[in-house]
């Protein structure tokens, strides 16, 4: 059936072309549209600090953050992150410094094998953001999304109890 | 885990992408916030070859109070739980909301995306359910209104065909006098619900009940009012006659049993919570 309305846009599977900035920096890569944005930034940008889990949104692990807001990278496709501003676990330290909340979680024990860590990092950093000073409850709310297999959480409340506390003193 | 190639497009319009859905209508999804979407599609699940993207699509976002709540299908649930216009039309969405996902998901899925999905242990069809809601569907040539009633008709499936989206959800009744309750029972917070209640009521100066809906999630392949439960406590103090209708719930019934909960359970969690919710209007008015 042929339609009236002037449809600008066809659907394709090309490849294409995506921009987006990534820990302020302006980044391109090529991605066709399957590709999910976890993989575009690992594999594409060569950031491999975003870790990827289970692949379908249950665990946390590939957490970025997309216009300042926490999102699983593996449900995503890339092309939807075109022009996007993008924060990856690579942007949190500066000059080789660790950040605040990546000091808290090494002295608190916030972790162990480190798997869930760049996702639980960038989590803490948008809940502190919204809320400067959480409650454990209001903690374990926040980051019930991201899933650790080795702490028992009970360093990575910690963790985020002292960089909140830290923050606040700063 | 990864999905199968497909074709994708962004509309800019919902006239350009009912257009779009028209012509490939054979095997086209829409994607919303691809919260329910891309994981099925990882797990090839689902296998569209076309994708018509509609969060670009301007009109369809946002926010309206204007005699009646309308919110715009593509409308992420951090802006429906973040929105003061919601909560003091409607404090009930914004309870339920905070059940819906985790951060990470509220962020990107969107409310016309949850009620399109369908999915029966959802919080946000049994909250359109309960608050008699009515969905606008866009077709390639015309638009209609569907009463939420119509529109849910199994798991996963509306009253919707291959070319047309839901553009908002419209919410007629003000909840500015009404007391409500939401509870659910999930394994673990964040999950989806095993049973869900979503419920409203309208109670005279004499605390007689007038009106009432009691929607639950959980228990059918959509969400269903219990309506002998409403009807006994229209007309009753509703303190008085709660336990009885968690009875009366329980009993209309019929789920299935699966590898989350045996219908026996979700039998007793409805009585429980349908109570309890009666509960909490009887005493406070609202409650979470
Ligand atoms: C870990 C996890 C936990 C979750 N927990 C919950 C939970 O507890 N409760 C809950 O309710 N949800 C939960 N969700 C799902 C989430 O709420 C989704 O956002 C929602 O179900 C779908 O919205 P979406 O915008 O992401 O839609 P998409 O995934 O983009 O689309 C879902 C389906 O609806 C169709 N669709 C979407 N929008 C439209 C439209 N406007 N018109 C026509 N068709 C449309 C799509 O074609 C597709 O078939 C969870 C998701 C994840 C990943
Ligand atoms: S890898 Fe994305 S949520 Fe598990
Ligand atoms: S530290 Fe190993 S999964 Fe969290």
């Amino acid at each position: 059936m042929s339609s009236t309305i002037d449809v600008g846009t066809q659907p394709t599977d090309d490849q294409r072309i995506l921009r987006m900035t990534i820990n302020g920096v302006q980044r391109r890569g090529i991605a066709e549209p399957r590709m999910l944005l976890v993989d575009f930034i690992r594999h594409e940008l060569q950031l491999t600090g975003t870790h990827v889990g289970c692949e379908h949104g249950v665990c946390g692990a590939c957490t970025v953050r997309v216009d300042g807001e926490v999102v699983r990278s593996c449900i995503m496709f890339a092309v939807q992150a075109e022009g996007a501003q993008i924060e990856t676990v690579e942007g949190l330290a500066k000059d080789g410094e660790l950040n605040v909340v990546q000091q808290a979680f090494r002295q608190e024990h916030g972790l162990q094998c480190g798997f869930c860590t760049p996702g639980m990092l960038l989590a803490t950093e948008s809940l502190l953001a919204e809320n400067p000073d959480p409650s454990e409850e209001e903690i374990r709310d926040y980051l019930s999304g991201n899933v650790c297999r080795c702490t028992g959480y009970v360093g990575i409340v910690k963790s985020v109890q002292a960089a909140a506390k830290q923050r606040s003193q700063a | 885990m990864k999905p199968a190639p497909f074709k994708y497009a962004k509309a800019e319009t919902v006239a350009e992408a009912t257009a779009l859905l028209d012509q490939h209508a054979d095997d086209v999804k829409v994607l919303a916030g691809g919260q329910s979407l891309i994981p099925l599609m990882n797990m090839r699940l689902a296998r569209p070859e076309v994708l018509i993207d509609i969060t670009g699509i301007d009109e369809l976002s946002g926010i309206e109070v204007n005699g009646a709540l309308t919110i715009g299908a593509t409308t992420r649930h951090v802006e429906v739980l973040r929105s003061n216009e919601v909560r003091a039309f409607a404090p009930i969405i914004a309870a339920a909301m905070r059940h819906v996902g985790h951060v990470g998901v509220r962020t990107r899925g969107t409310f016309g995306g949850s009620v399109a999905h369908a999915d029966p242990a959802s919080e946000i069809p049994a909250i359109v359910i309960a608050l008699d809601g009515e969905l606008t569907v866009a077709g390639p040539s015309s638009e209609r209104t569907v009463a939420a009633a119509d529109y849910f008709v199994s798991t996963f499936t509306t009253d919707m065909e291959e070319n047309e989206i839901l553009t908002a959800v419209r919410f007629p009744y003000p909840l500015d006098r009404a007391r409500w309750s939401f509870h659910e029972v999930a394994r673990r917070h964040g999950d989806f619900a095993l049973v869900g209640v979503a419920a409203v009521a309208e109670v005279d100066d004499a605390g007689v009940c007038t009106r009432a809906r009691i929607a639950l999630s959980g228990v059918s392949d959509v969400p269903v009012r219990a309506t002998a439960a409403e009807e006994l406590v229209v007309g009753s103090t509703i303190g008085e006659v709660a336990a009885e209708a968690g009875r009366l719930a329980e009993r209309q019934i019929d789920p299935g049993s699966d590898f989350h909960a045996s219908a026996e359970y979700r039998k007793e969690v409805a009585r429980a919570l349908v109570t309890r919710a009666l509960n909490d209007m009887a005493t406070k008015g609202e409650a979470r």
